[in-house]
């Protein structure tokens, strides 16, 4: 069977959700070959191995972490030529993608960003995307070269599948390029405890409609409650009310999750976006006409200030 | 001293009128109307501020590829301030795909003369993001993408990147791409002077030929992708909707309850 390369998207060793999912979906074009970069790289292996990688493809240094995304296409190119799989995959992260983009002009093939499924074909892997804010699912596959394509997180459930996940170095030499990009200072997020907002299987969001930072602490307990990550409408944000990194939308993030929450959020074709493909979407707002519940599954027609608590309340009680 | 900068902008279909496919699975540009695509509204923005900012001579020039109505996507940027532009139209480009839409723009880049390029994050249709770090590429210059804040001081752009596990701060050598995101400062609108002075900045139009580009490489043809297919997501069933009357939070816990989340 052909391999199909996975790039690992991974913290100091500890392998990311969506790279799992990866794994999953690679299993159905062919036998999936993880390449795993920077510190820590080899630790990933035995997660991807439980995960259907048959062999750990590893390469540590500095470069990695000193300088932007071209270093990781030079590894990525290095394990291309290695393998010549029959496809390569990466997570539809912001980095993800422009890794991928490089590596697909250096071997001349197409690209698919943001694959929301993926099925083999007689002519290759054909990628699902979600596409003019969701109101419309393509079927595409890439005409030339191998493909490469990125996939979005929650696209697949993640199977374990146990393979020889057996690690071997990869020999990486830097291109000119590497170096040209040079990353001057790092400042890590701080952990909120709650689950990365593009990989949570609940989303909890709140919109204009919150009317205040101080008032986000309400959206957040209702998100404690179900274990949920917390997302915020452009109108929040811009606002100043809730950080970029929990946007939720067209220029923000993306989410795709099991249930999503809208709170005081109207419903606007930016924000439809970056939820309109999740599984079961419910909203609180005390505009009846918002274009929300158009969307929804189960809307509430009242004020959030009262709904909410009610609601964080009653899980509480029913949760013991 | 003097900083040549290009800015790359989309002419997109409105994300508030009704977007479609057209029979061979191109994006439908007839029945919706088009505009500046939004987020390269920011990188017009934070060109016409490293212009303001700068003790050089700075020339700012727009660039886009896209049919004849592309130009009103350049008046716009024009009439922010841009100081003239470039308009790549070809018939020859109708379904180019991210990697022929890389090659002319770069060819485009090249032909203008470049210290830096600026880029919006995505255009807001194909949403791919891939454009800035494929021109990179292609030119062989650092990318110094999705940046929240940018400056450029003596040959030097830097700039800070706010991703997921951390923010960083970047630096490269000109001559750089760059891309910004929806959070680098809101975009200005054109005054009426703006407006007015607007009409009177020159537009080159330049085809294929001009940048010695095959039309084999570009169009629905030359796309190293295909969409074979293209369907309308089915309108979701209509959802129960309750009013609150006291009780909505308990009433909305219920059917969370019966969905299995809680």
């Amino acid at each position: 069977m052909a391999e199909v390369l996975v790039y690992v998207d991974h913290v100091d060793g500890a392998v990311r959700k969506p790279t799992l999912e990866l794994l999953t979906l690679a299993r159905r074009v062919g036998e999936p070959v993880a390449v795993a970069l920077g510190k820590g790289a080899a630790d990933t292996a035995a997660t991807l191995a439980e995960h259907g990688a048959t062999r750990v493809l590893t390469h540590d240094a500095a470069e990695y972490a000193d300088y932007l995304v071209v270093p990781k296409v030079d590894a990525l190119q290095a394990a291309y030529e290695a393998v010549s799989p029959a496809a390569v995959l990466v997570p539809s992260s912001a980095e993800g993608k422009e890794i991928a983009a490089r590596l697909a002009l250096r071997i001349g093939s197409g690209i698919i960003t943001d694959a929301v499924d993926l099925e083999a074909g007689d002519e290759g892997p054909v990628a699902t995307q979600s596409v003019f804010a969701a109101s419309f699912t393509t079927k595409s596959r890439v005409s030339k070269g191998t493909p490469v394509i990125t996939v979005k997180p929650n696209s697949a459930a993640v199977e374990a599948a146990p393979a020889a996940g057996a690690v071997e170095a990869l020999s990486v030499t830097f291109s000119d390029q590497a170096t040209g990009t040079k990353v001057t200072g790092r400042t890590a997020r701080e952990s909120t405890g709650r689950p990365e907002l593009t990989e949570a299987a609940i989303v909890v969001s709140g919109g204009r409609g919150v009317n205040g930072a101080e008032n986000f602490g309400i959206i957040e307990a209702l998100a404690d409650s179900l274990g949920a990550a917390v997302g915020a409408s452009r109108a929040a944000v811009d606002a100043g009310w809730y950080p970029h990194t929990n946007q939720v939308g067209q220029t923000g993030k993306s989410v795709s999750p099991q249930l999503y929450i809208a709170n005081g959020i109207s419903g606007a074709i930016q924000h439809r976006a970056g939820m309109q493909t999740s599984k079961t979407i419910v909203a609180i707002n005390k505009d009846a006409e918002a274009p929300i519940f158009d969307l929804v599954d189960y809307g509430v027609v009242g004020d959030l200030f009262d709904v909410v608590p009610q609601l964080t309340e009653e899980i509480k009680t029913r949760k013991g | 001293m003097s900083l040549r900068i290009v800015v790359t902008v989309k002419y997109v279909p409105d994300a508030t009128g009704d977007r479609h496919f057209a029979d061979d699975l191109t994006v439908d540009r007839d029945d919706v109307d088009g505009l500046l695509s939004e987020l390269d509204e920011y990188a017009v923005e934070q060109a016409l501020q490293i212009s303001e900012n700068s003790d050089d001579d700075v020339e700012v020039t727009v660039l886009t590829v896209g049919p004849e109505d592309a130009k009103d996507a350049l008046r716009k940027a024009l009439s922010m301030g841009a100081d003239k532009a470039i308009h790549v139209e070809d018939d020859d480009l109708h379904g180019t795909d991210v990697m022929g839409t890389s090659l002319v723009l770069a060819k485009a880049i090249e032909k203008a003369g470049f210290d830096l390029v600026i880029s919006g994050m995505a255009s807001t249709d194909g949403t791919a993001g891939v454009i800035p770090a494929l021109l990179a590429e292609r030119l062989g210059v650092p990318q110094v993408t999705l940046l929240s804040e940018v400056s450029v001081e003596d040959g030097t752009v830097k700039g800070r990147r706010d991703g997921d596990a951390a923010s960083e701060q970047l630096e490269a050598a000109l001559p750089a791409v760059v891309s910004v995101t929806d959070q680098s400062g809101e975009a200005r609108y054109p005054s009426f002077k703006g407006i007015m002075a607007a009409k009177k900045k020159p537009v080159e139009s330049w085809d294929l030929s001009d940048l010695d580009i095959e039309a084999e490489e570009v169009g629905l043809e030359g796309a190293w992708t295909k969409v074979e297919a293209a369907a309308e997501r089915p309108a979701r069933t209509a959802g129960t909707i309750v009013k609150d009357e006291g009780e909505g939070g308990k009433q909305l816990a219920e059917f969370l309850a019966g969905q299995k989340f809680i």
